[in-house]
């Protein structure tokens, strides 16, 4: 069996955050932000956070906020509940959300959310449960839960629950493991999780292993780091996580790192990236691999961040 | 980011993408700077239109987009306003690009919403937009992003269910592979159920055709999973019982017990809101007590739980009568307590019970040592008084009329059991195997009109099936394996000859007020998960040690339970005991050899009471006990969980978090404990 390459995946971490300039790095700057925070809480769980300087960081994600008080991706984009989120996140790793406007960015999220308890990403109407999610928890981690209404928000999310016992992006949309770990994530929030059937929802997802010990995120597709996240960590949140082969899980994930070059990709031998290392370390520390700090799977952070941010 | 091959990028490559990457970079600043100052000029839309269609995924660029229109829309001379054609080639112009972007990249949110938005502005023809999705759904089958523009459109242009549910059937006969469409069409069906189409309701008339239709395709081919998911939503919509009800309740109806406060409980077969004194009568002789506060054995904040709990007291000034009372709690309007989905209780429900109040009442005072270790049992003589109080405890809960299933109901079941029965014996299918056992089970939990005890007869063949399942797919084993102990609870308790055997007397005398005459022995039977708790509303002493339970959710329901011992199991925090919390009876608790704090990963996180979850606010008294060595996760996690206890006797060694420090904090936890592993204290 692999092992896991620590100290590469960081150095390519700290390497793609000072790469700008090839087509790659280009086409990824409307969502800078998303791949910050990806990289950032990569080198937390391998014990590298202190090898980025805080201050440039936390400056350039202020650089990010618009008027509104929501966040874009980059600077001068136009905000977005997306890049809010991992605006607040990224704070929140450095335990610096104190310097943020709380009521202002709070204002921002809380008038996205839409009469029938659903949320829009951004004053352009888009409504998707995966924007329920970045909403609660960004509401949640500023401690501003209580703003939205979220008896409303929670029976709009229960509608898109299918016959399968998984979500969709809106009601009737089809189970795709992405919305379900959105879903979940925001029903573990609010408490709501008595709305699941666990067992049903656990047997879909638990199906989600293929034979190569991979994930797929919905039946019928190819198996994808990603879903080590998605389907994982719903999985641990309904605790059914039991119902899969962990050490084939873990044994896929190794084999889609680039141990010279350092970074892991959606399958062996693909290219990397940020998004899909992130995963899969996020992966192996819900996974309990050895040297990798615990991360929480509702609000995707180091479980050291969160217990710091609500048992105090 | 996705499937693109690993390659070392040659200093050629480098080169060509750093020209690539600087052209749309220009794009993207020239862009920026029209957004930033309000340029909607033909010329502008155009670096837009290059940029979107290099990254479909730029969220700005169509935000940008959808200002212009506005802004070109409103702007237009008195003569463009009157030119329909004028507004229609502005809308062509938009739906163009994002067709254009969608062919570069047919997955984008951003494309598929600026679509939708544009629609709401203006219009296209149904044609048009069933054509650009049947080119998409041609591509990829599963694109969810087509499927949802679909759904969309039919909505928008009033395309009937029937005609979409034709498409479903078209795609299917096409290729069964077609999850995607396996799930639009149950989603079309429920939607023509739910309206009563006729042809389509009531459900028995479509239900029959959809098992044939799904049979077709897992006959072809048993191994792809998407028929097999469709039929478990059509056996769930056989045999749902859609509906709260009561299944159990404590004291047993026609007991007497010898209390003077006592808890009553109601356990319903699904979560239910609205269990108080409008809804539920408690009836004390003849008069109605007017103060009984229900409580729901959960911790959320919503005030709904399966298992609720109230407490009645016998009034002190009747202590030294002899008399019985006799107690009533009936439904007073079932319609107020509603369960989750919003559908009321509609049956009505009562128990009625007699209280006796002795005279002494034992004071709990004693020092000995409670074992539950083998010597300490002896089983129980048939003939003795024991085995009449598992008779009324045991018989008398399984009183409560449930709905009786209609014919076409088993009819269908035990058509389909055939059926599968059949695949088997040609394919050996994994999937196969797990409907088939999931028919049977169906197939017994059907009520009719002559049963009396629960149906077991197929449960053997049911606990075959789940055997040979963990041995034919052993990456899902505990799956198999939980469910194999759920099954087995459910044959064990099923009669009282079968409980019989799990059931042993205590030796000792001394304890009796405590321990009760009975305890219920379930140790080292390989459970992994604990069930059939209805059954067991009476138990005061219960061994689950030496299983593999990592969970006891559902336990708080045995609101009589005093002794406990969980040792050797794997649960592995407090969080995993949270139940406890709600069990304010318990004494005698016995967690050793456990994996608590042997695991960074905690599953019950989020299934317990947790201020991260906002289902418990932080206790501030916590500061005030805990000394700052002490704040440290484990620790909140058991002042949470074991605060309101008054454990007697503990036992807790054999844990990763259980070191000196942590002993010290659990005595201070624990005022009134006298026995730490097996060590006195004074």
């Amino acid at each position: 069996m692999g092992e896991l390459a620590a100290e590469q995946h960081a150095r390519y971490i700290l390497k793609v955050e000072k790469k700008k300039d090839d087509i790659e790095s280009v086409l990824m700057e409307h969502l800078r932000i998303n791949g910050v925070y990806w990289g950032l809480t990569t080198l937390d769980m391998l014990g590298k956070l202190s090898a980025v300087d805080q201050e440039t960081v936390i400056s350039w994600v202020m650089s990010c906020q618009h008027e509104t008080g929501g966040f874009g991706g980059n600077e001068g984009h136009d905000p977005h509940v997306l890049y809010t989120l991992s605006a607040i996140q990224i704070l929140a790793l450095f335990n610096k959300i104190e310097i943020l406007d709380i009521e202002k960015v709070s204002n921002y999220v809380t008038t996205l959310q839409n009469e029938d308890g659903s949320f829009s990403g951004d004053k352009w109407g888009e409504t998707d449960t995966r924007f329920s999610y970045v909403a609660i928890c960004s509401l949640a981690l500023l401690k501003q839960l209580d703003k939205i209404n979220v008896e409303k928000a929670v029976k709009y999310i229960i509608s898109c629950k299918n016959l399968d016992g998984g979500f969709g992006c809106t009601p009737g949309a089809e189970s795709h493991a992405g919305q379900i770990f959105c879903c979940i994530g925001a029903l573990a929030i609010t408490g709501c999780l008595h709305y699941v059937d666990k067992d049903l929802l656990g047997w879909w997802l638990c199906e989600r292993q293929v034979k190569s010990g991979g994930l797929n995120g919905r039946p019928e597709k190819l198996p994808d780091v990603c879903y080590s996240w998605w389907v994982l960590s719903s999985l641990i949140i309904i605790d059914r996580v039991r119902w899969i082969d962990k050490e084939k899980l873990v044994k896929f994930i190794l084999e889609c790192q680039d141990k010279e070059n350092g970074g892991i990709s959606d399958r062996p031998d693909d290219a990397v990236d940020v998004f899909h290392t992130y995963f899969g370390v996020a992966g192996l520390s819900l996974l309990e691999y050895p040297g990798v700090k615990a991360i929480d799977p509702a609000y995707a952070l180091p479980v050291d961040v969160i217990n710091r941010i609500f048992l105090n | 980011m996705h499937g693109r091959p690993r390659k070392s990028a040659t200093p050629v490559d480098e080169n060509a993408s750093a020209l690539k990457a600087a052209k749309i970079r220009s794009l993207q600043s020239q862009f920026l700077e029209n957004h930033h100052n309000h340029i909607y000029t033909k010329e502008a839309l155009e670096i837009n239109a290059k940029l979107i269609e290099c990254n479909p995924e730029f969220m700005t660029a169509w935000n940008y987009r959808k200002l212009a229109f506005e802004h070109n829309i409103s702007s237009q001379s008195e003569s463009e306003k009157a030119d329909s054609d004028h507004i229609k080639s502005i809308v062509d112009e938009e739906l163009r690009v994002v067709e254009n972007a969608l062919r570069k990249n047919f997955k984008s949110y951003g494309a598929w919403h600026h679509r939708k938005w544009v629609l709401s502005k203006g219009n296209s023809s149904t044609e048009r937009e069933l054509r650009l999705l049947n080119l998409f759904q041609k591509q990829d089958t599963r694109n969810f992003h087509a499927w949802n523009y679909r759904r969309f459109i039919a909505g928008l242009k009033n395309i009937s269910d029937e005609k979409e549910l034709q498409f479903t059937t078209d795609m299917i006969n096409d290729n069964f592979s077609n999850y995607s469409a396996w799930h639009n069409r149950s989603v079309l069906l429920s939607h023509l159920l739910e309206k009563k189409v006729e042809g389509y309701f009531p459900k028995e008339i479509f239900l029959k055709e959809e098992y044939e239709f799904v049979r077709n395709a897992v006959f072809t081919d048993p191994d792809d999973q998407s028929g097999w998911f469709y039929h478990l939503w059509l056996l769930d919509q056989t045999v749902k019982v859609d509906m709260p009800n009561l299944v159990s309740s404590w004291p047993p109806h026609g007991s007497e017990i010898t209390k003077t406060t006592f808890p009553v409980i109601l356990l319903f077969n699904e979560p239910v809101e609205g269990v108080n004194l409008h809804t539920v009568s408690v009836q004390v002789e003849n008069d109605i007590t007017k103060n009984t506060t229900w409580s729901p054995l959960s911790a959320n904040k919503f005030k709904c739980g399966q298992a609720w709990l109230t407490h009645l007291t016998i009034p002190p000034g009747e202590f030294n009568s002899s008399k019985i009372f006799q107690v009533k709690i009936s439904s007073e309007y079932p319609q107020g307590i509603i369960s989750l989905n919003g559908v009321p209780c509609s049956r009505n429900w009562s128990f009625a019970f007699g209280v006796s109040v002795c005279h002494d009442v034992q004071p709990e005072g004693h020092s000995l040592r409670i074992s539950m270790g083998e010597e300490n049992f002896s089983t129980i003589d048939v003939n003795s008084n024991m085995m009449n109080f598992l008779k009324s405890n045991f018989d008398l809960a399984t009183d409560y009329e449930q709905p009786t299933s209609s014919k076409w109901k088993s009819e269908l079941i035990a058509s389909e059991i055939d059926q599968y029965r059949e695949l088997l014996s040609w394919a050996e299918c994994k999937i196969g195997k797990l409907t088939l056992a999931r028919l049977l089970m169906a197939n017994d939990a059907m009520i009719t009109d002559t049963a009396v005890a629960p149906n077991m007869t197929h449960v053997e063949e049911v606990l075959q099936l789940y055997s040979e399942l963990m041995e034919l797919d052993p990456t899902h084993y505990q799956c198999y394996k939980d469910e194999y102990s759920l099954v087995f609870l459910k044959q064990v308790t099923s009669s009282k000859e079968s409980l019989m055997k799990y059931c042993c007397q205590y030796k000792e005398s001394m304890s009796l007020n405590i321990t009760g005459n009975v305890c219920l022995r379930f140790n080292s039977l390989s459970l992994s998960r604990m069930g059939s708790f209805e059954r067991l509303l009476w138990v005061q002493s219960l061994d689950l040690s030496h299983n593999q339970l990592h969970s006891i959710e559902g336990l708080e329901a045995l609101q009589l339970l005093s002794c406990l011992n969980l040792s050797h199991n794997k649960l592995v925090s407090f969080m995993a005991l949270d139940p406890l919390r709600f069990m304010k009876s318990l004494r005698v608790l016995n967690i050793s050899y456990n994996e608590i704090g042997a695991h960074t990963v905690d599953t019950r996180r989020y299934l317990c009471s947790s201020p991260l979850s906002h289902t418990l606010d932080y206790d501030k008294r916590f500061e005030e006990f805990a000394t700052s060595d002490e704040k440290v996760v484990n620790f909140w996690d058991a002042y949470s969980v074991f605060s309101g206890l008054d454990i007697m006797q503990l036992d807790i060694t054999g844990n990763a978090a259980v070191d000196e420090r942590f002993v010290l904090f659990l005595v201070k936890l624990f005022p009134g404990l006298k026995w730490l592993d097996g060590e006195e204290l004074h």
